[in-house]
């Protein structure tokens, strides 16, 4: 198994410091030495752990701490977000011990995390969303990726496939996040054949399996030929795009399973090193850091593997993009740029990186883009 | 069973009830409540075991984990209670409706705008007394629930619509409008990635309880269990709607107003409701976003119908159900059985005890009116 080293890369590169330690570690923990005693890890997702999507990636990223030696696992799937999280830490915390709690919907943080840290000081939480500021409890943090670069790697994929130069995109809710991810699709396109445009249908849950069903059919009677996502549990759209013959682009899990030769590639997080990174600062007996993001170039966000349907030029293209990502710095909102209303986002010369502030609360859908905000 | 009647030495030919009778007849169906929604709460049980073991699961491991989860510590308690609070609302709101009839299933609704109207109202107030903002704010969302429902009620008393439906598609639409509001109108600009209202001050926030963990609205939420069986029991608006429930017509005849009660307690349902979402709202989560929508009008309904629609049992069945369902995260972790286990046992026990309910009067031992069959019988037998 690989461990410490190849974990950390992503976090060494905030902070030297954490990155030796964990070295330190890793070797302790290859002499079969332990740092501290067994540690329990508490995760709770809003949904199912099996979703194809959002859940399972955090329960992928679960999975891969539970072969390590020292570390429990406990798991909670379909919480609330409401006093029921709080009382899930709780329980985990009274029950199971856990010292680490990784409660992984965005909705537990305010004020449900923040209640349960100053109550528990003694455990370390870590939130999955990006949302701790330095006013929070210290024992709490956050961990987020920029996942719109896998967005505009499908995008370049999609415009390689699509005929019609439509492509469409089912979206849960206008947010920046998701907003984020519907632009950098387009974009992507954009940057292989600037005449694509790229039809959205917001459904307004997080997971509504009927309305996705609808919306997916909908883009493709709408002459739509490459779908993708950004909804809790893509399984739906996957599914029922690939049946009705068009090309898929998944988003938060691998679902090439579901859409089988339909399936081009998929922007995926890989939460296992982020995870493993967390248990081994608690186990070197420090916290983990507060806030951690990253990207394709930090191991948060990765790419499915091509499907059979992606030609050799797409895939050197997105490849070749792919590699400008690694570097770090690449601006998926670069001027000059409008948005669909015709306001100017970026003049020419400006651009945003992937840990732009202007991206946190992006509130437009840029040109080329058919849908409303 | 006692024995048969005590002073047999003044036997008479005519089979005159004795003065225990009565009182006899009382308890037998006082046992008969509770003792059919008990066995339909067995077999549930029963056959929810026979589905573990078919998993290789120990069933006995299972009642254990419901016991500690919910029920065997101080804090399991507190969750069960926690989580029983908005169910009492959310059950009210199908219980009072019952009374006259009516399967009213849409309290989701009314619990959802109600949180959203309590924190509307709250914004403006910024500023003003505790007590004048947590009053405004629980009048805001007991005149929305009351509105939401009370149209239900109107639509079923003067044009004849299926409550059970438009409650039902009611409670969409209310979903839809509060998350149009949530991300529009009333979001607070500053709630990104999560859209919500503005935060509600500090001071119009409820606390807990003395001595628990669990907010205020437990409390309210008995108290109005009380009250709402006082209302249906010992009043003669109660009467009449029971009047009502049994038969239309008759309540007609006798000159109620049939139209204004069935109003009046399908409004009197939703602002209960409503109020559930006030606490969740004010206690909770400070603010009103896409979390209200938690389904708790759902597990109401549940809990309404295995309380034999009975203001006065809801609240232990409520606290039954909320330990269930606070154990299931301890039942995941111990025994890694899907969330989705304790939805199965619910459905299975909201099945049986619906079940149960034609079974009432079945059993001679409950049913006093046969126990007279018996007496004729053996009377005439005797001289």
């Amino acid at each position: 198994m690989e461990r410490g080293p190849v974990a950390h890369q992503s976090i060494s590169r905030r902070t030297l410091l954490g990155g030796t330690a964990v070295l330190g570690l890793s070797a302790l923990a290859s002499t079969g030495a332990r740092a501290a005693g067994p540690m329990t890890v508490g995760v709770v997702y809003v949904g199912p752990k099996d979703d194809y999507g959002y859940n399972q990636a955090h329960a992928k990223g679960a999975a891969a701490l539970k072969g390590l030696p020292g570390v429990e696992v406990v798991e909670e799937e379909n919480v609330r977000e409401t006093n029921d999280v709080q009382k899930t830490m709780e329980s985990m915390i009274n029950m199971d011990g856990a010292s680490l709690l990784l409660p992984t919907s965005f909705g537990y943080f305010d004020p449900h995390v923040l209640i349960e840290a100053k109550k528990n000081p003694k455990v370390q939480f870590r939130h999955c969303g990006g949302l701790w500021t330095a006013a929070n409890p210290k024992n709490a943090g956050s961990y987020f990726g920029y996942i719109a670069q896998g967005q505009y790697l499908n995008g370049i994929v999609a415009a390689h496939a699509t005929k019609s130069k439509k492509i469409g995109f089912v979206a849960a809710k206008p947010i920046p996040q998701v907003l984020n991810n519907i632009n950098g699709f387009l974009l992507g396109a954009r940057s292989v054949d600037p005449s694509i445009t790229c039809q959205v249908i917001f459904t307004g849950e997080w997971s509504l399996a009927v309305k996705e069903a609808e919306a997916t059919n909908a883009l493709i009677d709408g002459g739509a030929d490459v779908i993708t996502c950004h909804v809790d549990s893509p399984k739906v759209t996957v599914e029922t795009a690939a049946r009705r013959g068009a090309y898929v682009c998944g988003y938060h899990a691998d679902q090439s399973a579901l859409a089988k030769d339909r399936y081009l590639t998929g922007a995926e997080w890989d939460w296992a090193p982020i995870y493993k990174g967390f248990v081994a600062d608690m186990q070197a007996g420090k916290a983990p850091p507060n806030f951690l993001r990253g990207g394709l170039a930090d191991g948060f966000v990765r790419m499915s593997p091509y499907g059979p349907a992606v030609s050799e030029a797409a895939r050197k293209n997105a490849d070749a993009v792919k590699a400008e990502m690694m570097k770090g710095g690449f601006a998926i909102i670069r001027g000059p740029l409008k948005d669909n209303k015709g306001n100017a986002i970026a003049e020419a010369g400006k651009g945003f990186p992937e840990n732009a502030p202007e991206l946190e609360s992006t509130g437009y859908l840029v040109e080329g883009v058919r849908g409303s905000a | 069973m006692v024995a048969e009647t005590a002073p047999s030495n003044m036997a008479v030919a005519v089979p005159r009830p004795s003065a225990s009778l009565p009182l006899r007849a009382w308890a037998a169906r006082r046992v008969e409540a509770l003792a059919i929604p008990l066995g339909a709460l067995a077999l549930g049980f029963g056959l929810f075991s026979l589905f573990l073991l078919s998993l290789g699961k120990s069933p006995a491991a299972f009642l254990d984990l419901v016991y500690r989860g919910g029920f065997g510590s101080a804090f399991a308690l507190q969750n069960s209670l926690q989580r029983a609070a908005p169910l009492l609302f959310a059950a009210l709101c199908v219980a009072l409706p019952a009374r006259l009839g009516l399967v009213v299933i849409g309290g989701e609704g009314a619990i959802v705008l109600g949180g959203l109207a309590a924190a509307a109202v709250a914004a403006p107030l910024s500023g003003a007394p505790s007590g004048l903002g947590i009053a405004t704010m629980a009048l805001a969302a007991l005149l929305t629930g009351a509105l939401w429902l009370g149209a239900v009620g109107a639509l079923r008393a003067w044009r004849g619509v299926n409550e059970t439906i438009a409650s039902l598609l009611m409670s969409y639409i209310a979903i839809a409008l509060a998350n149009h509001l949530i991300e529009g109108l009333l979001r607070d600009p500053g709630s990104l990635n999560k859209p919500s209202t503005r935060t509600i001050d500090e001071a119009f926030r409820v606390g807990p309880m003395p001595g628990l963990e669990v907010h205020w609205g437990l409390g309210v939420g008995v108290v109005a269990c009380l009250l709402a069986w006082l209302l249906t029991e010992r009043t003669t608006l109660g009467f009449a709607a029971r009047i009502a429930g049994g038969n239309v017509r008759a309540a007609q005849i006798q000159g109620l107003a049939v139209g204004r009660l069935i109003a009046g307690f399908t409004a009197l349902g939703g602002a209960l409701a409503a109020l559930a979402g006030f606490f969740e709202v004010a206690a909770v989560h400070g603010n009103a976003n896409a979390s209200l929508i938690a389904g708790y009008g759902y597990t109401g309904i549940l809990i309404a119908f295995l309380a034999r629609q009975n203001p006065l049992a809801i609240p232990p069945v409520a606290f039954l159900l909320g330990g269930i369902e606070a154990s299931s995260g301890l039942i995941q972790r111990r025994l890694h059985l899907p969330d989705a286990t304790i939805l199965l046992l619910e459905g299975l026990l909201f099945l049986l005890v619906l079940m149960g309910e034609t079974l009432y009067g079945r059993f001679k031992l409950f049913s006093p009116h046969l126990w007279g069959e018996k007496r004729a019988a053996a009377a005439q037998t005797v001289p």
